[in-house]
């Protein structure tokens, strides 16, 4: 507090980051907005579709079962999956926070419960796969009726299947790296580097898996 | 070395934001569920729906704030920083805007010129796989039917 802004630094004259950042967070950053090119290119593109279609089907009636308790239950089992993303990153903060105060005791727990979390996400979803599977559902096959009655086209599925695949896919990566964290960790990698910078670069990208399901949730389940 | 090179401008205290943010992302995704479950009662296609649907998007927006600004941390880095990410992401709205829009010409072309694809898209679905809920061709006929459909747990 005390030590803090004395003069504004002239960023752009060298000899330091003009972004304040050393280089391989600010290139997660780099690497994160293309991701979000992408991602925001496979939404606007069912978006497109979506609007280019005269019927589509009502999420209400094809994701509305729970595992275990059956179906008629519209949400919620999509709203299970969406808290435990959101409580993953939550942890994820955790464990970049007390990477700064390096207590690597907490560090290892917050990246365990991360990790906990992100699995239980890819559970979720291959239990919703698998379940959307044997009802007829898949890349090039559509059971599901549009919400007018009419007979629906196979691209709510495939754009269902690719995106939610592809950010499962994102999701398997981020549990992957953040299982490299925590052996790191484990091996007192960060202890002997003196700061735990590279979890804070693990940690961007597991908040943006979660952004990115802020998203995916809003567009798929709930409009 | 490369740490070194990064300057600590301000070290604000975030024991309370973390709670707060996880406060606010939780109640906001409340919110949503309870437009979303609102919106099942509506009539398909109303202005309420459409309505519902917007607000649900802003709400969304603001969570995506809440998750780069405070658990990305992009709100407490430099100016420089904030720009050089944010500026690029800008072509999202003009992205968004004009496929949406150009989308929903196409199909408004296409029912008035191409009669074949409109009568197709009106055509009543009747494949049902299993599991599969049917529904009939007006919405309140569905609204009733899945009352006393009752279906047993569709687990295989």
């Amino acid at each position: 507090m005390s030590t803090a802004t004395t003069a504004q630094p002239k960023w752009w004259n060298g000899g330091k980051s003009p972004f304040n950042v050393e280089y391989g967070k600010l290139m997660m950053w780099y690497f994160l907005m293309s991701d979000a090119f992408t991602f925001g290119a496979f939404l606007i593109s069912y978006g497109t579709i979506r609007f280019s279609t005269n019927g589509w089907p009502d999420p209400n009636v094809v994701f509305q079962s729970f595992p275990g308790l059956g179906s008629g239950l519209p949400l919620m089992f999509v709203s299970l999956m969406t808290f435990i993303l959101i409580v993953s990153s939550v942890t994820m903060v955790l464990a970049v926070k007390a990477g700064h105060e390096m207590n690597k005791q907490k560090v290892v727990i917050n990246l365990i419960w991360t990790i906990i979390g992100g699995a239980a996400f890819l559970g979720c979803q291959a239990w919703e796969w698998t379940h959307l599977h044997h009802e007829g559902a898949w890349w090039g096959a559509n059971p599901f009726l549009n919400a007018d009655g009419s007979q629906s086209s196979t691209n709510f599925t495939n754009y269902f299947f690719t995106i939610t695949g592809f950010h499962g896919f994102h999701v398997f990566s981020g549990v992957i790296i953040n299982i490299i964290m925590l052996i790191m960790t484990l091996n007192d990698t960060f202890e002997k580097r003196g700061h735990y910078l590279m979890i804070e670069k693990a940690g961007l990208y597991w908040h943006f898996v979660d952004l990115v399901w802020v998203f995916v949730f809003t567009c798929f389940y709930l409009i | 070395m490369e740490h070194s090179e990064v300057v600590h401008l301000e070290h604000h205290d975030n024991k309370n934001e973390v709670r707060n943010v996880t406060l606010v992302l939780t109640a906001l995704t409340l919110v949503e569920l309870a437009l979303g479950f609102a919106m099942m009662k509506m009539v398909h296609g109303s202005a309420g729906v459409m309505a519902t649907k917007l607000t649900i998007v802003v709400l969304m927006l603001a969570k995506a704030y809440y998750i780069v600004g405070y658990f990305m941390h992009l709100k407490h880095e430099i100016r420089n920083l904030i720009m050089t990410i944010t500026v690029p992401l800008a072509l999202f709205i003009w992205f968004i805007g004009a496929f949406l829009w150009d989308g929903n010409s196409f199909k408004n072309l296409r029912n008035n010129y191409d009669r074949h694809f409109y009568e197709q898209s009106k055509v009543p679905g009747l494949k049902k796989e299993h599991g599969a809920e049917t529904k009939g061709a007006v919405h309140e006929e569905v609204k009733e039917g899945k009352k006393d459909e009752a279906k047993p747990a569709v687990h295989q």
